[in-house]
């Protein structure tokens, strides 16, 4: 029946390079693999959801990213979200907390709290998170390069304030692979990067053993110009280069990898998105049975946060923006996500003003509130274009894989600079596409105005105020400081690197001195380096 | 970083009549490069010598590379919001090694108000998100002396 439908309409290709029928039935389901991968929720190979009752038994946690100025405003801004209903924290840091430089250092010139929350020491932390119960909201920190010292930073912090931290649950990214391919956190090259991960899992596989220190991000590697079935086929294999760097060390895949997270990207073709988390899942849980061995359910579980991503969004007619999010929330709620963030439809524009972030918050709430969104489990479960295009999108994935680890690993190809040239390309021909119009995309090459309207975007404002307040704390805490302290324990941040021992517990030390983020990147540097991008085209 | 790397090297023997030298840059930290990967493959295509930097070039280094590699375009991209500062700083650079007869551009996100400001600052080209391929590169055929 589909031969003598597709005779008669033009052939549609998704993004992923998957053809899309005009029709499906049980005979494609059945051609695809049937349903051999479905299984129930709650049960291996979890392609309906990795809990029972989903969202049923609780919502999405609503994770706004938010963050910028001094640690004072952002902590307002953090009590804002929450009083309106916020259920976790997602921490933006600024560009020099993000690659190790203190607020005083001269590269950090015109940059100090521009795009996030600007951290130099513990101290920073104290003020961040002041009268916010770590116990309830759950606390997720957008940080890469840096990252072992802000996860010792946030881990010091709870315990000065009484947490017991093999309780304390949270996130951090720690994903530099990703950082490499896009996004451009890096500090130091491949090889300690991966290194300096493997120390934060097996840190915290040991002393705190609720907190997820990595989250693989396909959001960023999506950003840069993957499709979604690359997007995820590469964050599995960048997660598959994390785990083998822990077991590597004698560590059982089941003692760190049901803290593993991920963070991916929703823009484009509704489907194609809901079925890339569905076959994703059972990849994922495949690929930790089979691959790793991992026997507990948590080991095998594809936990994500997933976000309505900038790159769907538009600088024309910027209130589609809120229309977009609203489908992109939807989509995150078809596809049984365990967190949900939206851009705010400013954000081609600046960092998200209170109103646009209420009006992400509140697009999610409609959703569970109005919509019945959380009322049964995996909705579109048993369609046979979902069930089709889901068994589609596995093989594409486990195909992606394959050719990744024919050409030599994910790890090599991003050392040599092969996987970011492979998604630039793509990119520039999706720009390509978009210019010409081949690829439609509503206010931007069809359905114009005439004239754009005056935007109805209200600007972030940069205070250098803000540089100054942060800088005299800064000296202030420098000058306070046990300086002997800082020393003894910088000293061992590098005694540790260099002898390849796990840094974890030197930088936890160092940051309970009060060491800057600054003088501890500094520290590692000296022993690991600095990392030379690799420029192709 | 041999920032030539990424250039299309001068054809021995070419056309006496140089092809336009482009100088692509990534100022400060902002680490968002997909629109200049981008920029600098359709640069390319149009047939342009494009020499891209890669992340966080300071204003001392691009203006160090635009005199060593003899560019007769500057161009950043730039995303995160610190465009204002890092032109001030540039401007200085780029005047005191003698580059005012160049063509200076800026693309990325540059919200509206600052738009005259950076033209006032010599960023004669202001690209901003949403801008065509094309538009840039014909404009920097219509305005390279």
């Amino acid at each position: 029946m589909n031969d003598r439908l597709h005779a008669e309409v033009r052939p549609v290709v998704n993004e992923s390079g998957l053809e899309v029928q005009p029709l499906y039935t049980a005979a494609d389901v059945e051609d695809s693999g049937g349903l051999a991968m479905l299984g129930s929720p709650g049960e291996y190979p979890f392609t309906r959801g990795i809990h029972r009752l989903m969202y049923r038994k609780q919502p999405w946690t609503m994770r706004q990213y938010a963050g910028f100025g001094t640690p004072h405003e952002t902590n307002q801004r953090f009590r804002y979200l929450i009083s309106h209903g916020q259920t976790g924290l997602n921490v933006a840091f600024d560009l020099p907390t993000q690659i190790g430089l203190d607020s005083d250092d001269p590269l950090a010139e015109g940059e100090i709290g521009r795009v996030g929350m600007s951290v130099d020491t513990l101290r920073d932390f104290e003020v961040a998170f002041d009268g916010i119960d770590l116990a309830k909201i759950t606390v997720s920190l957008t940080i890469n390069g840096a990252a072992a010292i802000l996860i010792a930073m946030y881990l010091a912090m709870a315990e000065k304030r009484g947490y017991d931290v093999k309780q304390l649950r949270g996130t951090a990214q720690n994903d530099i692979l990703k950082e490499f391919i896009g996004r451009g956190t890096w500090i130091f090259p491949v090889e300690p990067s991966i290194r300096l991960v493997g120390d934060t899992i097996e840190y915290c596989a040991e002393h705190a053993p609720k907190y997820s220190p990595v989250s693989v991000c396909g959001y960023h590697i999506r950003e840069s110009g993957a499709t979604p079935a690359q997007e995820m086929a590469y964050a599995f294999c960048i997660a598959r280069a994390y785990a083998d760097e822990v077991i590597r060390r004698g560590v059982h895949v089941d003692e760190f990898a049901g803290r593993l997270s991920y963070n991916f990207n929703i823009f484009g073709n509704l489907f194609e998105q809901v079925c890339k988390f569905r076959a994703g899942r059972s990849l994922w849980a495949k690929i930790m049975k089979e691959q790793y061995g991992a026997e507990k359910p948590g080991s095998m579980w594809l936990r994500m946060i997933a976000a309505g991503g900038g790159g769907g969004l538009t600088f024309e007619q910027p209130e589609l923006n809120i229309v977009r999010g609203a489908y992109y929330a939807l989509i995150s709620a078809l596809s049984g996500t365990q967190t949900m963030a939206l851009c705010s439809f400013d954000e081609a524009y600046t960092i998200p003003t209170e109103y646009s972030t209420r009006v992400s918050l509140r697009t999610m709430q409609i959703l569970i509130e109005e919509m019945g969104l959380t009322e049964t489990v995996d909705p579109l479960g048993g369609s046979y274009y979902v069930e089709t295009m889901t068994n589609r999108m596995r093989a594409k994935m486990e195909e992606i894989i394959a050719e990744t680890d024919a050409a030599g690993g994910i790890v090599k190809m991003v050392a040599e600079g092969s996987i970011q040239a492979k998604v630039s390309a793509q990119a520039y021909q999706m720009q390509r596409d978009i210019e010409s119009g081949a690829f439609p995309k509503v206010g931007v090459n069809c359905y114009r105005n005439e004239k754009e309207d005056e935007h109805p975007v209200e600007f972030h404002p940069y205070k250098e105020e803000d540089v100054r307040v942060q800088i005299e704390g800064l000296e202030r805490v420098r000058a306070e400081r046990d300086e002997a302290a800082v020393a003894r324990t910088l000293e061992r941040v590098a005694r540790d690197a260099a002898a390849g021992a796990n840094v974890m517990p030197a930088i936890v030390e160092a940051v309970k001195a009060y060491a800057t983020v600054g003088e501890i990147t500094k520290q590692m540097v000296g022993v690991f380096g600095r990392y030379r991008e690799p420029i192709r085209f | 970083m041999s920032a030539a790397a990424a250039g299309l090297a001068p054809q021995p023997g070419a056309a006496r009549e140089r092809r336009i030298r482009i100088l692509l840059a990534k100022p400060g930290l902002d680490g968002h490069d997909q629109g200049a990967k981008v920029v600098a493959r359709a640069l390319m295509d149009a047939g342009f010598e494009v020499i891209y930097t890669g992340l966080r070039q300071m204003p001392e280094a691009v203006a160090r590379m635009a005199l060593e590699e003899d560019v007769d375009v500057i161009a950043l991209s730039s995303l995160a919001g610190s465009h204002l500062p890092f032109c001030r700083k540039l401007k200085g650079l780029l005047e005191a090694n003698g580059l005012t007869d160049k063509l200076w551009l800026i693309g990325g996100n540059l919200p509206a108000q600052d738009h005259d400001a950076l033209r006032a600052l010599g960023f004669r080209g202001v690209f901003p998100t949403g801008s065509k391929l094309d538009a840039i590169c014909d404009y920097i055929r219509e305005n390279v002396k």
